[in-house]
């Protein structure tokens, strides 16, 4: 089980062999919209990070000290997302203070980062494993890790398609899911490093 | 002039401006869960729910609710309705909620919901949301149910669990693994795209 595994385990598996966009399906909307260019790409990246781990660290906390002692593990899906989108709130205020180019940049994504599915999944994964605080921190890094990770190197290749002879079908979305399966494929091959 | 009930809308989320294919939204629990068909469908129903429940509230609400604060208001609304869901299922079909795991309380966060309630139900009656819920839902159905097909009659060589292509059959394992999802539904959109432009010719 993942919360008997040690950190860098934990770690590992959050970032590679359970890869949140290539493996477990999750955020994808924001994966396909804002990954044509690498700029934008390295915003939102950093901007998951930021939110996920400090949102998972929260909801956690919510979880363990409030709605356990109350039996109120039923609000667990309200509490989260309540939590997650006013978090979200507070990080567009400060970066639309500090750095105006970078919320140019992010557009409609950021507020779209409240219906981002990873945070919200990394949060309840953190939940279903039964993970210890350091370890749900930990296991966040790693999930909003892997995300940035990898929607900065698919950016990358992306711009290079914007040259490529492609069929006249495939331009655009269609090329870039197939992309995505050929990058999941790749992905897969750490099933093998270790067996958790 | 708006009508009351326009069916023109029921139609609209099946084709026209069907969710995944044209609008690509919601696309994590498509990709996520189209292994097989039975949990496909079970994801399916689930958000036919969930939509036309939400829809159906927020319509109801809309002119009570300030439009500050209608964000939060729709999440909490929708977040219930998952709640119900997620409950209901786990009671029910416990396999089914352990195949679908965590993207099942995941519904809360897919953007057909929340878009529609924002696109849709908090301009529109009653009736009309409601049957855009269930023309929406059923628009996300349809394509999860034909990604689930092909994935799982190539990869497993089943169909609902049962085998159909024959005991020779040498499964394309890819398939009803992640890499097969990307595959299948980018060849789906490239497929999309060309109808489109046949369209534009003739």
């Amino acid at each position: 089980m993942l919360n008997e595994a040690n950190l860098f385990f934990i770690f590992l598996s959050a970032f590679l062999i359970n890869n949140i966009l290539l493996i477990r399906f999750l955020g994808l909307c924001s994966f396909i919209g804002i990954s044509t260019n690498i700029k934008s790409s390295v915003g939102m990246g950093i901007a998951v990070v930021f939110v996920t781990v400090m949102a998972c660290s929260i909801s956690w906390a919510v979880y363990h000290f409030l709605l356990i002692p109350f039996k109120l593990e039923y609000l667990r899906t309200t509490t989260f997302i309540l939590t997650i989108a006013s978090f979200v709130q507070f990080e567009e205020m400060i970066i639309r203070k500090k750095l105006p180019t970078l919320y140019r940049a992010f557009g409609i994504y950021l507020p779209l980062i409240t219906t981002n599915c990873a945070i919200l999944a990394s949060a309840f994964l953190g939940i279903d494993y039964k993970l210890s605080f350091i370890q749900n921190l930990i296991f966040s890094l790693g999930v909003s890790g892997g995300y940035c990770f990898v929607i900065i190197v698919f950016s990358a290749i992306r711009e290079e398609l914007e040259i490529a002879p492609i069929p006249e079908n495939f331009k655009g979305v269609p090329i870039a899911f197939i992309l995505a399966a050929l990058m999941s494929l790749a992905f897969l091959g750490f099933k093998g490093l270790f067996k958790l | 002039m708006k009508k009351i009930i326009d069916f023109k809308v029921f139609l609209n989320g099946i084709w026209k401006e069907n969710p995944i294919l044209f609008i690509m939204l919601g696309l994590c629990p498509v990709l996520a869960v189209s292994g097989s068909v039975k949990d496909a469908l079970g994801m399916g129903i689930a958000v036919i729910f969930v939509l036309t429940g939400s829809n159906f509230v927020i319509s109801l609400i809309r002119k009570i609710v300030p439009s500050h604060v209608r964000i939060p208001v729709f999440i909490v609304v929708i977040a219930t309705f998952v709640t119900i869901t997620d409950y209901t299922i786990a009671a029910f079909f416990p396999q089914i909620h352990k195949n679908l795991g965590v993207y099942l309380p995941l519904i809360v966060v897919n953007c057909i919901i929340l878009g529609r309630a924002e696109g849709f139900a908090s301009k529109n009656n009653v009736f009309n949301s409601i049957l855009d819920g269930l023309g929406m839902g059923l628009g996300f159905t349809l394509i999860i149910f034909v990604i689930s097909s092909f994935r799982e009659i190539l990869g497993n060589g089943t169909f609902m669990g049962k085998p159909i292509l024959g005991s020779n059959y040498n499964p394309f394992l890819i398939m009803i693994m992640p890499p097969g999802a990307f595959l299948v539904i980018g060849l789906l959109i490239a497929l999309k795209q060309k109808i489109e432009k046949r369209k534009k010719i003739c």
